[in-house]
């Protein structure tokens, strides 16, 4: 179970103090998938961060009591000196894995072959984004953070993807976050929308759609 | 909670912090020295040519000490004690930056990259003091220490005032750019004042007071005892570099749980 209970999100600016959340309690039980759709700017992001607990909430708390994943794909934390297989070596490191079997994972998953042992930066987005993902399915938590995983690769790339998440995996929790409403649709039971710090809970998608696109056209 | 059951949490949590401290030393080998050339030996080859230039040019220069002492002895204590509590601030300003998105993990918390960045250099200082120290031992230029032990406090010391101010600057330097600005003048300024370059007993009894209110200079009055014994006199203040070191580490810890708190991984 993932609570959120009364979360403020506040950031200083140079104009002064930007609200990004204000007061949103929702919870996501076991195996639930919440979608959240909103604008570019709404806090989606954000909200995410703070569910992973990477950032902390102004005011309200996040209590976890399933384990949660950081942003998936999230390919942020690369270092571009290092090779694909340092970062694996990374993540095993700190979440307690072992390594070799990882490895083969990772090989399989991501068909890089020798550039594993090339440094990231000679990488192209495509390649990334196949290896952040592939180290995001190395540990195995009760609920994943989806944010935006369909952005780059191909075709392939995208159906080895659902498979790991939606099928494999498909007893998860799951927040997934995208500008896809079909994605959303088809894998979500329970949708949110955020707009202007506020957050509206729907069960039903077309209602949910319906005010999101409301929301998009509105000024 | 028992505490016995409080005993096995924080033993918990202490593995998982170890965890992370390891990965974050090897990723930053890594990439602070590459698979190039010699790599990670740079660790500690880097200091050790610091140290030999500057024994070099203290030999050639005859340089003013204010002792009996080979100036080898000398400028081996006194430089590598620099490089000791100078290098860890100027690592840990700025290093969070680079870390940012490792945030990402719940566990790699600010502290974890301090310490990772603190073991480092000071691994790296001390490799290159032992190193350097044997090797003059071996080809003559210097005797061994009188009383390692003592070395050995006096280098922990050291340490222990370099890693607490470099997190304390380190977690400032998150909040102001303007530490990072003022450390640069400042660890110059402080370099002849540190007792790198002098022995307290040779100064004016009058500055002698004065000299040891710098914390360093303590420390290496402290290491030189250990290395020379009776050829010297030597003058420290153990509680004052104590008080000093737990002072500086509280104000650390302080203002590192700040920067926790306001940390925004991008």
């Amino acid at each position: 179970m993932i609570i959120a209970d009364h979360v403020h999100k506040i950031y200083p600016t140079r104009q002064g103090n930007r609200v990004i959340l204000s007061d949103i309690s929702f919870s996501v039980a076991r195996g639930e998938k919440l979608g959240i759709l909103g604008r570019n700017g709404a806090g989606k992001s954000t909200l995410i961060r703070l569910i992973s607990g990477a950032e902390r909430p102004t005011s309200g708390t996040i209590t976890r009591t399933m384990s949660v994943s950081w942003p998936l794909a999230f390919g942020g934390a690369f270092q571009g000196a290092l090779t694909g297989f340092d970062n694996v070596r990374f993540i095993s490191r700190i979440y307690n894995q072992d390594y070799a079997q990882n490895i083969d994972f990772v090989q399989d998953f991501t068909e890089l072959g020798l550039y594993l042992r090339e440094p990231v930066k000679s990488y192209s987005q495509g390649m990334r984004a196949r290896l952040a993902f592939a180290i995001s399915m190395i540990i195995e938590f009760d609920c994943y953070l989806i944010d935006e995983v369909s952005a780059v690769g191909d075709a392939r790339f995208h159906e080895k993807c659902a498979v790991e998440l939606f099928h494999k995996r498909a007893d998860r929790a799951m927040l997934i976050i995208s500008h896809d409403p079909e994605y959303i649709k088809n894998h979500c039971s329970k949708f949110a929308i955020l707009n202007k710090g506020d957050m509206k809970l729907y069960t039903d998608f077309d209602q949910a759609y319906g005010h999101h696109m409301h929301n998009m056209h509105s000024a | 909670m028992t505490t016995f059951s409080q005993l096995a949490a924080i033993s918990r949590s202490a593995a998982i912090q170890g965890r992370v401290i390891y990965a974050l030393l090897m990723r930053e080998i890594l990439t602070r020295y590459g698979r190039h050339n010699i790599g990670f030996l740079w660790l500690f080859v880097e200091p050790m040519l610091f140290t030999t230039g500057v024994t070099i040019l203290w030999t050639l220069s005859q340089s003013v000490h204010g002792s009996s002492l080979p100036i080898v002895a000398f400028a081996l204590t006194g430089y590598s004690s620099v490089l000791l509590w100078r290098n860890m601030p100027a690592r840990c300003i700025g290093a969070i930056e680079p870390n940012l998105a490792l945030m990402y993990h719940r566990n790699v918390k600010a502290i974890d990259v301090f310490l990772a960045r603190l073991l480092l250099e000071a691994g790296g200082a001390t490799i290159s003091f032992v190193t350097l120290s044997l090797f003059y031992i071996y080809i003559g230029w210097l005797e061994p220490p009188e009383d390692v032990l003592t070395v050995v406090e006096g280098w922990l010391l050291l340490a222990w005032f370099g890693a607490s101010l470099a997190m304390l600057l380190g977690a400032l330097a998150e909040r102001s750019e303007l530490i990072e600005r003022f450390w640069h003048p400042a660890s110059y300024i402080t370099f002849p004042l540190s007792g790198a370059g002098f022995l307290v007993d040779a100064l004016p009894t009058s500055a002698q007071k004065y000299a040891l209110y710098i914390p360093m200079v303590n420390g290496v009055e402290l290491v030189r005892e250990g290395y020379f014994g009776n050829q010297i006199r030597t003058h420290y203040d153990l509680p004052y570099l104590l008080g000093c070191c737990i002072a500086l580490t509280l104000l650390a810890l302080a203002q590192v749980n700040v920067v926790n708190r306001e940390i925004t991984p991008e």
